[in-house]
C-alpha cells in the first residue's frame, strides 16, 4: 500500500505515451521439451546502458514442463478507476502462469536485477477452486486479477467449458469464477474489456486436446477450432451477445479494444481461413443500436510455395500461410502491428480509420519459406510472434515462438528463441534496429514480452484522451 | 466548548469539505463523466448523483439516532455508546485494510447508488453522528425541557439539516477539485493529487468518536 499512486499509472493512454521510456524488458523463456526450468528474462531495452539489448538477469522456477506462455502485471492505470477510489497498488508483481502445468507463480520485479519468485499457486488450488485449468491471459480488472483459461476440469481439460477466474491484486488467492451466465461460450482465449463503458470481449482458441499436443489437422480442415467472439456485460458477469465470424475463421485469437475509452470498438485477428488460407483482421463494434457488430477489414494472402520447402501439414497447399498469430494496437489506437508468423512477416497498419486500415509498413523476418535473415546477418528461427509495443508507439519488439507442438510441427528444422526490435518511422513504416537481437540461452525459446511500466496489450485506462 | 454550537455546525461544514475532496467520495467519477459525455453538464449531472447518494447515506445513518435523541433520560449513554460506534468503525478500517471489492461491481452510471454504498461502506455518516448527537445537545440545552414531541421534530429536522449542509459543503468541494482538474489542469493531476487518506479516514473517524464518547461522559 502506497501515498500515491504507482507513478506508472496513467488517467489516460495519452498520458502513458508521454511517460519515461521502458529501460527493462520481461520476457518469456520456455523450455519446449520440459528438460529445463521455464523462466522470465529480464531485458535491458536502455539504449545508454553498456548490456543494451542483453539478458540482465534470469528468474528461473524450480519446477519443470509448465510451459510458460502469456503472462501480465498485478497492477495496472486501472487502478486510477474512479469507481474503485483506490489507487494504492504497486505494479510489482508479475503473474506467470504454465499453461502446461497450470501453476502459477507471481514473480517479483520491483528490483528487475534481483526479480524473484514471491509465491506459487499449485495447479491443484486452481482446480479445486475454479474448475478450470491451463491459464493464459492476465488483466487487472474490477475487484482483482482477471485470469482467462484454455481448459476446464479433468485430465484433459475438458470436463466443463475453461473461463476466466479472479485472484486478489494483493494476497494473490484465488477467489474463483467470474461467469454468472456465459451463454454458448465453450472455448476460450484471449479477453480485454473498456471499464468505463463496462463491457468486455473474449476469443477462442481451442479445447486443450487440439492444441497441446500440436494442431489437429483434420479439427482445422473440418471447421473445429473457436471462431466467435463473445462480448459480456462486465459487472453483471453476463454472455450478452456472440458474433460468429463464420466457420472458416478459424481461431480467432488476441482481442485488442481501442485504449481510448470513449471509443466502442476494437480488433480481433483470426490465423487462418481455412476456404483459402488468408489471415484476417475483424474490426468489431458497437453500433447505435447498442449491438455488436464485426466485419473483416484486412485480410492477408498466402504465398505461393514449392511443396519441397514446406513442412507435411502444408505440402498439399503448395502454399504458405500468413497464420496471423498475434496483433498489438499502438497507445494512441494508430497502429495495429500484425504477426504473421507463417510468411515470417510484420506488418503494420494504420487503423486510424478502423474500419479501412491501410498497410504502413512491413518488415520481413524469418519465415517457413523464405527463412528472411536479420539485418545483422543472423538467422531468425520461425517467424514473427508475440508483439509488444512500447507505450509512446516508437519502437516494436517481438519473439519468435509461437507455441512448442505447434512450433515443431510448421517449422521442423527450426530451433532456438530470439527477441528482436524495429523501429517506427515518424510517419510510420518500421525498420529493425541492427544492434538488437537477442539470442535466448540454449534449449530456450522465447514468447510474450512485458515491458517496465506497462505497454500497449497491459493497461486499462478509465479516463478518455482529451 | 465542545458542546458550542457553532463549533459544531463548523464541524459539519468541515467534514462535508472533507469528504468532498477524498476521490473515495467520488469526484474523479464527475471528471470522467463529463470526459466521456464530451459534455460539461455531465460533471454537473454526476455531482448531483453523488450528492443524492451522500445525503441518503447521511440520512440512513443520522435519523435513526434523531429518533433515539427523545429519550432525553439517557442522552448521555446514547452518546457515550454512538462515540464508541464510531471509534469501532475507525479501528475496524485500520485493522481491515483490504478495499470493500463490491464496490467495483455498481455499474459506473450507477452513480448515486456507487456514492450511497461507499459512504456507508467508509463509514462516511457515522463520522456526523457525534457531532449531531452534540448539536442536538445544545439545543435541548438552550431551550431547557420541551415536550418530547417539540424535542423529536426538533431533533428531526436538525438531522436533516446537518446532512444537507454536510452534503452541500462536501459537492462544493468536491465540485471545485473536479472543475478545476477538468478545465485547467487536466487529467496528469488526476494521480498527482490522489493520496491515500485510507489511515488518516480512519483515524478522523476514532478522533470524532472519542470526542462524543468524551463529551458523554462529562455530562454524566
Amino acid at each position: 500500500m502506497t501515498i500515491r499512486p504507482d507513478q506508472t499509472f496513467h488517467a489516460t493512454a495519452q498520458l502513458a505515451m508521454q511517460a519515461p521510456v521502458e529501460k527493462y524488458g520481461f520476457t518469456v523463456m520456455l523450455s519446449p521439451d520440459g528438460k529445463q526450468s521455464d523462466g522470465i528474462a529480464v531485458v535491458d531495452l536502455d539504449s545508454e546502458s553498456n548490456t543494451f539489448g542483453q539478458i540482465v538477469h534470469q528468474v528461473i522456477v524450480p519446477n519443470k514442463g509448465d510451459e510458460f506462455h502469456h503472462f501480465g502485471w498485478n497492477a495496472c492505470s486501472s487502478a486510477l478507476s474512479p469507481l474503485t477510489g483506490h489507487a494504492f497498488l504497486e505494479r510489482r508483481y508479475l503473474i506467470v502462469p504454465g499453461i502446461r502445468s497450470s501453476r502459477i507463480y507471481i514473480i517479483d520485479v520491483k528490483e528487475p536485477l534481483k526479480a524473484k519468485i514471491h509465491k506459487t499457486i499449485e495447479p491443484e488450488e486452481l482446480f479445486a477452486k475454479t474448475g478450470y485449468s491451463r491459464p493464459h491471459t492476465i488483466h487487472c480488472g474490477p475487484e482483482g486479477i482477471y485470469v482467462s483459461t484454455l481448459g476446464g476440469a479433468g485430465e484433459d481439460g475438458t470436463d466443463g467449458p475453461p473461463g476466466i477466474f479472479i485472484m486478489d491484486c494483493e494476497t494473490f488467492e484465488i477467489i474463483g469464477r467470474y461467469e454468472m451466465d456465459r451463454g454458448v461460450q465453450d472455448k476460450h482465449y484471449d479477453f480485454w474489456w473498456n471499464l468505463p463503458q463496462d463491457y468486455m470481449v473474449s476469443s477462442e482458441w481451442g479445447l486443450p486436446p487440439q492444441f497441446e499436443n500440436g494442431i489437429v489437422a483434420e479439427d482445422l480442415l473440418s471447421n473445429k477450432y473457436g471462431h466467435s467472439l463473445h462480448f459480456w456485460d462486465l459487472r453483471k458477469r453476463k454472455n450478452i451477445q456472440t458474433i460468429d465470424l463464420g466457420e472458416n475463421h478459424q481461431m480467432a485469437l488476441e482481442v485488442r479494444p481501442a485504449h481510448d475509452p470513449k471509443k466502442s470498438y476494437g480488433f480481433c485477428g483470426v490465423v487462418v481461413d481455412t476456404t483459402n488460407l488468408q489471415g484476417a483482421i475483424f474490426t468489431w463494434w458497437r453500433d447505435d443500436d447498442g449491438q455488436w457488430q464485426a466485419k473483416k477489414t484486412i485480410t492477408i494472402d498466402p504465398q505461393p510455395a514449392d511443396p519441397d520447402d514446406l513442412p507435411e501439414l502444408l505440402k498439399g497447399f503448395s502454399a504458405v500461410p500468413p497464420l496471423v498469430t498475434d496483433i498489438d494496437l499502438s497507445l494512441d489506437d494508430k497502429y495495429l502491428y500484425v504477426a504473421c508468423w507463417g510468411t515470417g512477416e510484420m506488418h503494420q497498419y494504420d487503423v486510424s480509420d478502423p474500419m479501412n486500415p491501410v498497410l504502413a509498413g512491413k518488415v520481413e523476418l524469418g519465415g517457413i519459406v523464405k527463412d528472411t535473415k536479420h539485418p545483422n546477418g543472423k538467422d531468425f528461427a520461425f517467424g514473427p510472434q508475440m508483439v509488444e509495443v512500447s507505450r509512446d508507439g516508437s519502437r516494436v519488439y517481438w519473439t519468435n515462438s509461437l507455441y512448442s507442438t505447434w512450433d515443431d510441427q510448421f517449422y521442423p528444422d527450426d530451433e532456438g528463441g530470439q527477441m528482436v526490435m524495429a523501429r517506427v518511422g515518424n510517419k510510420g513504416g518500421l525498420e529493425l534496429e541492427k544492434d538488437f537481437y537477442i539470442d535466448f540461452p540454449k534449449g530456450y525459446r522465447s514468447h510474450q514480452i512485458r515491458l517496465e511500466g506497462g505497454d500497449c496489450s497491459t493497461d486499462s485506462f478509465c479516463y478518455p484522451n482529451v | 466548548m465542545i458542546d458550542s454550537a457553532a463549533g459544531l455546525w463548523w464541524a459539519v461544514v468541515g467534514s462535508g469539505l472533507y469528504h468532498g475532496v477524498n476521490p473515495g467520495m467520488g469526484w474523479p467519477l464527475a471528471v470522467s463523466a463529463a470526459l466521456m459525455t464530451s459534455k460539461p453538464g455531465s460533471l454537473a449531472k454526476a455531482l448531483g448523483l453523488l450528492a443524492l447518494g451522500h445525503l441518503l447515506a447521511m440520512l440512513a445513518i443520522l435519523l435513526p439516532f434523531s429518533l433515539m435523541t427523545t429519550l432525553v433520560r439517557h442522552e448521555s449513554t446514547i452518546r457515550i455508546a454512538s462515540g464508541m460506534l464510531v471509534v469501532a468503525m475507525g479501528v475496524y478500517l485500520l485493522i481491515n485494510r483490504k478495499h470493500p471489492r463490491f464496490l467495483a461491481r455498481v455499474h459506473p452510471a450507477k452513480l448515486a447508488l456507487w456514492s450511497f454504498l461507499a459512504a456507508m461502506a467508509h463509514g462516511a455518516g457515522l463520522m456526523l453522528v457525534p457531532i449531531y448527537l452534540g448539536i442536538c445537545a445544545a439545543a435541548n440545552l438552550d431551550s431547557g425541557h420541551q415536550a418530547a414531541q417539540t424535542l423529536m421534530t426538533g431533533n428531526l429536522s436538525n438531522a436533516i439539516i446537518v446532512a444537507i449542509v454536510h452534503t452541500v459543503a462536501m459537492v462544493i468541494a468536491g465540485g471545485l477539485l473536479a472543475i478545476v482538474i477538468y478545465l485547467w489542469l487536466g487529467l496528469r493531476f488526476l494521480s498527482k493529487t490522489w493520496f491515500n487518506l485510507d489511515i488518516v479516514w480512519a483515524i478522523s473517524l476514532i478522533v470524532v468518536g472519542l470526542i462524543g464518547t468524551y463529551s458523554g461522559v462529562i455530562e454524566q
